[in-house]
């Protein structure tokens, strides 16, 4: 059952010269962690805003539990937890204060719902009497997801969370979601960190506006069409002017301390070729292997070929 | 109801832990009333004069320490011609110049007349205006009791002079203060009312916290009443603290009703706060509210006859004077103070505040949405 539906939402901002939104569909099914990757600018707040009835898309139709995000934007209100990418909780108020406030606000007490944001509040709980606004990063993060979560929500709707959150607090709160996604909530979250795609069942990846592909982690990874290497050599930089002055070389970038790049077609010999190659360019101790492509792969060769899916094929994959 | 009541201690709550908006609301107040009216007097004394005495007589010595003995004046200088009593008034050191010409006790006596000349500093025209007047004045009662003229009095009866007796209304003193008071409390309500209740709401779309709020099943009338209500409390009780200082340092106690008065300061209240919610509904930001407010908060305050009557303004400044909910409530709140003016006189001033407080909060409603 798909518990959140896009169908060709599209939103201009300043009177219809900035598009931000291109034509989006895909669905999101009940209990589900969505991912939507993308960089900064791709769209995914303007999505998250359509979906949580604060803006109105100028075309097409969303729908989240089944209710219209126009129509019925009262009911949404009621069943959606959302947390935006910025801290927007009074920072003036206690942690306390606050988590009371928002169930207050949607007619319940904390501890309703208690079981449910326990092991997450149970971490917060000692700075109950601190401002918000005196919190760090991680914590702030646990309590606006406290908030969001304090009306047991059915859709629960993450914007950039992990983002400006350091790595183990964004290792914790992925473990968190994992957790409520147990308790049959289903959790759309947005997120420019590529790593934490493979984290998610499934993901869209979104590039200026428009969706590129929707699938599982996994299945973009297969869905790489060539094979992808990875190299190196004592002068990195060299190698990539190097690398990108071949012909036969489609695509070269850097990533980590390796280049990733692939050849025009499969051929073997190519191999032997660049090592031959490289060496005559003077690159001592280079390293070339072939690699699974992570889901960064993915976006890049997706964004490089310009070659967004068609209708039918995201209808295909979803 | 439930929920206004959360929404209401929230607020409150958070009221009470910004220290310098809750100082500023309280102390505001009392340190306005208490400076603003003894600076801004418009009252004319100490008027600086100088005088040109080509005579040296017994007459225009006379003359010279009548017009001292009046008070009004200090003769900052006594020169010899007019040039040097010029420079004078262009250093700023003198107001008026007062030029007794030669011969002056000796065509008094001879011809039974004589001419003076006086030179007034007219860039505060109010200034010149009223101190030349207080000048002629002297010079006036002066030349009643010269010598001659006592004669002349004595001889012809004196039947048909028209003699003036005035006084003054609801302000027998003439005292400036007076006037100033009942407005710097209009003053008072109308920046708590105004910028407070606008920057307090557009601090919420600034730090973002409106989104997580408009994103619950919240509804708006919640949401705005909930932002409104303490700070109508607390306008109330400013101007209850304004009420007591001005009894207390100024002796001005209200004449009139003093309920019709409070009356009239909660619907007040209610449209400046109007005002206030609209100002936020179109900002963005803090600065641009504070911007946007001021702007017209200048002009409110400078249109509204809080320093000048409006009766004495331009048709065109007349009538925006009119628009501006300031006007209506300044007059009802002088003539309820001062007067003791009862409903029937004020009715039409409160049944505008009423509009105004309709208009203004009905337009901001409409325009506070919560999707965009």
């Amino acid at each position: 059952m798909e518990t959140v539906v896009l169908d060709h939402i599209s939103k201009t901002y300043e009177k219809g010269t900035v598009l931000a939104v291109d034509e989006v569909s895909f669905s999101v099914n009940k209990g589900e962690l969505f991912g939507l990757i993308g960089p900064d600018g791709a769209g995914k707040t303007s999505l998250f805003r359509i979906l949580t009835t604060l803006l109105s898309a100028d075309s097409g139709r969303a729908s989240v539990a089944g209710f219209d995000v126009v129509k019925d934007y009262k009911t949404i209100r009621r069943i959606v937890g959302y947390m935006p990418g910025r801290f927007s909780l009074y920072q003036d108020l206690t942690v306390k204060e606050n988590l009371e406030f928002f169930a207050a606000l949607f007619g319940t007490t904390v501890e309703a719902n208690y079981s449910l944001i326990k092991s997450i509040y149970e971490q917060i709980k000692p700075f109950n009497d601190r401002r918000a606004g005196k919190l760090s990063g991680g914590m702030k993060q646990k309590l606006a997801l406290c908030c969001a979560l304090i009306h047991k929500p059915q859709v629960l709707l993450l914007d950039e969370p992990t983002t400006g959150v350091d790595v183990v607090s964004r290792r914790e709160f992925w473990d968190m979601l994992k957790s409520l996604k147990k308790e049959g909530i289903t959790i759309l979250v947005s997120t420019p960190y590529m790593d934490e795609a493979s984290l998610c069942e499934r993901i869209a990846l979104i590039q200026s506006g428009k969706i590129l592909s929707v699938n599982t982690p996994d299945g973009i990874r297969r869905a790489y069409p060539v094979k992808l290497y990875a190299a190196k050599s004592d002068n990195i930089y060299q190698l990539l002017m190097d690398l990108r002055a071949l012909e036969w070389i489609e695509h070269c970038y850097a990533s980590g301390e390796y280049l990733h790049f692939n050849f025009v077609s499969d051929e073997q010999n190519l191999l032997a070729g660049l090592e031959e190659y490289a060496v005559s360019r003077g690159h001592r101790h280079l390293v070339v292997r072939e690699i699974i492509p992570d889901i960064e792969d993915c976006f890049i060769r997706l964004m490089n070929e310009g070659k967004w899916l068609s209708e039918e094929q995201i209808h295909a994959i979803i | 109801m439930k929920i206004l009541f959360f929404i209401l201690r929230k607020e409150f709550r958070q009221i009470r832990r910004n220290k310098s908006i809750l100082a500023m609301m309280f102390v505001m107040p009392v340190v306005q009333l208490i400076i603003l009216p003894l600076a801004m007097d418009f009252d004319v004394k100490g008027v600086n004069l100088v005088v040109v005495d080509n005579d040296h007589s017994t007459t225009s010595q006379k003359l010279i320490s009548t017009v001292t003995a009046s008070g009004y004046f200090k003769i900052t200088g006594d020169v010899l011609s007019y040039k040097e009593a010029l420079q004078f008034i262009e250093k700023g050191q003198a107001d008026i110049i007062l030029e007794i010409p030669p011969a002056f006790e000796r065509n008094l006596v001879r011809e039974g007349k004589q001419q003076l000349a006086l030179y007034a500093d007219a860039i505060n025209g109010t200034k010149a205006g009223i101190g030349s007047g207080h000048l002629l004045g002297v010079i006036r009662s002066y030349n009643k009791d010269l010598e001659i003229n006592l004669k002349a009095a004595g001889i012809k009866n004196d039947t048909g002079r028209i003699d003036i007796t005035y006084s003054n209304w609801f302000n027998p003193l003439g005292i400036y203060k007076y006037n100033v008071v009942p407005a710097v409390l209009v003053l008072l309500l109308t920046l708590i009312g105004g910028y407070v209740t606008a920057l307090n709401i557009v601090r919420e779309k600034e730090i973002g916290t409106i989104e997580q709020i408009n994103v619950t099943p919240v509804k708006k009338w919640q949401f705005i009443l909930g932002k409104l209500t303490p700070f109508w409390i607390i306008g109330i009780l400013v101007f209850t603290i304004g009420l007591i200082v001005s009894a207390v340092f100024y002796g001005i106690l209200p004449v009139g009703n003093i309920f019709l008065l409070y009356a009239f300061a909660m619907v007040y209240l209610v449209a400046v706060m109007g005002f206030g919610l609209l100002i936020s509904t179109y900002s963005s930001n803090q600065v641009q509210a504070m911007f946007v407010a001021f702007f017209f908060m200048m002009i409110f305050m400078l249109m509204s006859g809080f320093f000048t009557s409006t009766d004495s303004m331009p048709g065109w400044a007349k009538l925006i004077s009119e628009l501006t909910p300031v006007t209506h409530f300044i007059k009802a709140d002088r003539m309820i103070i001062l007067k003791g003016s009862g409903w029937q006189d004020v009715k039409a001033a409160f049944f505008y505040l009423l509009a105004f407080a309709v208009f203004l909060n009905g337009w901001a409603i409409l325009n506070y949405r919560k999707t965009n």
